[in-house]
């Protein structure tokens, strides 16, 4: 599964690489693909709506009704409906392929099961909602799906009168089974939107919106097609008529001629199994459920920015329990945190100046304490030489940059980069420790732990707490998010910031140079 | 000028996707029924007689009894397999015994058999057994039909309704 995993992860990060050229990063829909769905939900919500004030739930009107909109009423209902089918259709691929992306990405484990299997029933009620829909149209499709619904229905031994009867003769058929379908194609969307509002619950800052542009590029193919090639019902259902060749959406209905071949049954214990095997991929080996960031009363001062900053919602202020001045304390909820250090990052007692003997934090991880981060920050430093001395700070979630260390370029990693207080740049260029200091990661706008990125870019601009001090030279700070495919130009980016550094000291020894000089003259 | 260049970028990228959704969601068509033949379904659910036939309790049983759970007949609840036979133009198209439903085997044999057939005259003849018993049939039906290609022919059974109903 390993394998498997990092050949998906890899394929994506080349598909993605193109769709950042194409698309730039802030728009590319890789990394949207849950906003995405949800944008795609609601088109198919507020269509759906203007369907439903139109659609008659009778044995022949309810087909009659729908060939109104899309004849009569092409300009307004006919788009509606093509949008509707075509949103649905969207949003299974964004379905699956956020799944699969998720999946390689291993975006599933510690505390991020809660959002994997609140995920994959989804899978189910989407399939649910757009089956009932196919169904109320009446036509040539919906018979057919019907009937091997039904079939479907039946190999199960709960039922002991055969469903699929009652689609064999059309004096068996009332206009009370499409008010039923409207009840299941309307509560099954809604049971749906209360399970995206699970599945996001414990994400700080979820997003559930596609930028502007992209949602406006969307929506617009979305409409272009809806005129270009309206969605259609095939000929009237007819039960003394057998379609024999129907015209299948493949996106919704892919199990549909597996049916043909295969026993009900079959498919209903194959779907069940897969369904409880994506279940418990969360604890799959080689899980491993590392320490959760830990609190340290004598240096937390409630300020809340690690709050502010998690990602997952792991952290919670709380009145202060151990009868300190200030008022609230930073408290982790175990079972949200992912270890990933963003919080030490945010933390400003996370600082490599402290001169007291034990560094510790407010708040740090306990495999990845800040003492060790310094400890490994001067290390590598030590072995550095040269005008272009460069000190690498990189996340362990995309390249490895420990192999580029040389003698002009050390390298410190961590969980993430969020993890980063802004004061060891500092640290570093202050104490001379390096000429410059170049941050990786994660590609932008895909941090593995969502906001490390973000952050990190916020705090370097003074935008958000702990803001970088004023002193340090942003020239000696470069950065590149080269995720895991991104190496080549990783080390162009390397390359080009050591050139300006070398520049950089040229031209600070010259201006020194001649300050001195001028000095001399006005001494004279 | 980088906005202009992404958003060329979305619309050529959005092009094959918008064709891919355009196109699979209606195609390729699917044929699940060869539209060459027609259809007979045989398709019903009929309780057949309990295997056991019922016997009156002795006075001495009914005295074990509890009062209120005395009844005058002793029936088992289980009941025999429906047996069904149809031939077309004198071929064997189904012989085959459908198990009462039910953990207690006391509910309605449901059968549901589709079968493609040529089109054009048939002579349909179908027997049905729901009793014990070792040969013979308990009903019988034939009709004679003309069905047209990916027509659907439906053989009912109710028992109320005269047995055998053909639609």
């Amino acid at each position: 599964m390993l394998a498997l995993k990092l050949l998906l992860r890899t394929g994506f990060e080349y598909v993605e690489d193109c769709f950042d050229i194409i698309f730039g990063a802030k728009w590319n829909p890789f990394y949207q693909l849950g906003a995405l769905g949800w944008f795609y939900y609601w088109i198919v919500v507020v269509s759906g709506l203007y369907l439903y004030i139109f659609f008659d739930t009778g044995v022949t009107q309810a087909y009659e009704s729908l060939e109104y909109l899309t004849h009569e009423q092409w300009y307004a209902g006919g788009i509606m409906r093509s949008l509707h089918r075509y949103a649905s259709d969207a949003l299974v691929v964004m379905i699956v392929v956020h799944l699969l992306r998720e999946f390689a990405m291993d975006r599933f484990r510690s505390a991020r099961w809660f959002a994997w299997i609140t995920g994959v029933p989804m899978l189910w009620l989407v399939f649910a909602a757009g089956i009932s829909g196919y169904w109320m149209v009446w036509d040539q499709l919906a018979q057919y799906i019907a009937i091997t619904t039904a079939e479907l229905f039946d190999s199960l031994p709960f039922f002991g009168e055969s469903i699929a009867r009652n689609f064999l003769m059309d004096s068996k058929l009332s206009g009370r089974f499409f008010t039923l379908m409207v009840f299941i194609h309307i509560a099954v969307p809604l049971f749906m939107l209360f399970m995206m509002w699970i599945h996001i619950l414990r994400h700080a800052s979820p997003k559930v919106n596609p930028p502007k542009e992209l949602a406006i590029g969307t929506f617009s193919m979305l409409l272009i097609l809806s005129f270009v090639k309206p969605a259609l019902s095939q000929a009237p259902a007819d039960l003394k008529i057998i379609p024999a060749t129907v015209n299948l959406d493949w996106f919704y209905l892919p199990v549909y001629p597996i049916l043909n071949d295969v026993s009900g049954i079959t498919v209903w214990i194959t779907l069940i199994l897969a369904t409880i095997f994506l279940m418990f991929i969360p604890w799959m080996p080689p899980g491993k459920k590392t320490p959760v960031a830990e609190v340290h009363l004598d240096n937390c001062n409630g300020c809340s920015r690690c709050a502010a900053d998690c990602p997952f919602s792991a952290i919670s202020m709380e009145p202060r329990t151990d009868g300190s001045n200030y008022k609230l304390e930073a408290v982790v909820d175990a079972d949200h945190c992912v270890s990933c250090g963003i919080c030490v990052g945010a933390c400003p007692t996370a600082t490599p100046f402290r001169t007291k003997s034990n560094l510790s934090p407010g708040i740090e991880l306990p495999e990845d304490k800040i003492a060790e981060l310094r400890e490994k920050t001067i290390a590598a430093s030590e072995k550095l030489t040269g005008d272009d001395r460069v000190l690498v700070y990189g996340c362990g979630k995309s390249l490895n940059p420990a192999e580029i260390t040389n003698e002009e370029v050390g390298v410190v990693t961590m969980p993430c980069i969020g993890m980063l207080p802004p004061s060891f740049i500092d640290f570093v260029l202050s104490k001379k420790l390096a000429d410059g200091v170049f941050l990786t990661g994660c590609r932008d706008g895909d941090c593995s732990y969502r906001l490390g990125i973000k952050w990190t870019d916020a705090r370097l601009a003074s935008e958000r707490d702990p803001h970088i001090r004023k002193r340090v030279n942003q020239d000696r700070i470069g950065k590149y998010w080269a995720g895991l495919t991104r190496s080549k130009q990783f080390f162009n980016e390397l390359t080009a910031f050591r050139q300006r550094l070398k520049k950089l000291s040229l031209l600070e020894t010259e201006t020194a140079a001649e300050s001195k000089q001028s000095s001399e003259k006005v001494d004279v | 000028m980088f906005k202009l260049r992404y958003i060329l970028g979305q619309i050529i990228a959005f092009i094959p996707f918008a064709m891919g959704i355009g196109y699979f969601s209606d195609s390729p068509s699917y044929t699940y029924h060869d539209p060459e033949k027609a259809l007979i379904m045989v398709s019903f659910s009929h309780a057949s007689e309990h295997k056991d036939e019922c016997r009156r309790f002795s006075q001495e049983e009914l005295s074990a009894m509890a009062p209120n759970m005395r009844r005058p007949m002793d029936c088992s609840r289980e009941r025999v397999p429906v047996y069904i036979e149809l031939m077309m133009d004198g071929q064997n198209l189904l012989s085959q015994s459908y198990n009462p439903t039910g953990l207690a085997k006391d509910g309605a044999a449901s059968i549901y058999e589709s079968i493609p057939v040529e089109p054009g005259q048939h002579e349909i003849s179908v027997k049905l057994r729901d009793s014990s018993r070792e040969s013979g049939f308990d009903y019988e039906g034939n009709v004679s039909i003309n069905l047209d290609a990916k027509e659907l022919f439906v053989i009912d059974f109710r028992k109320d309704h005269n047995g055998f109903n053909f639609q």
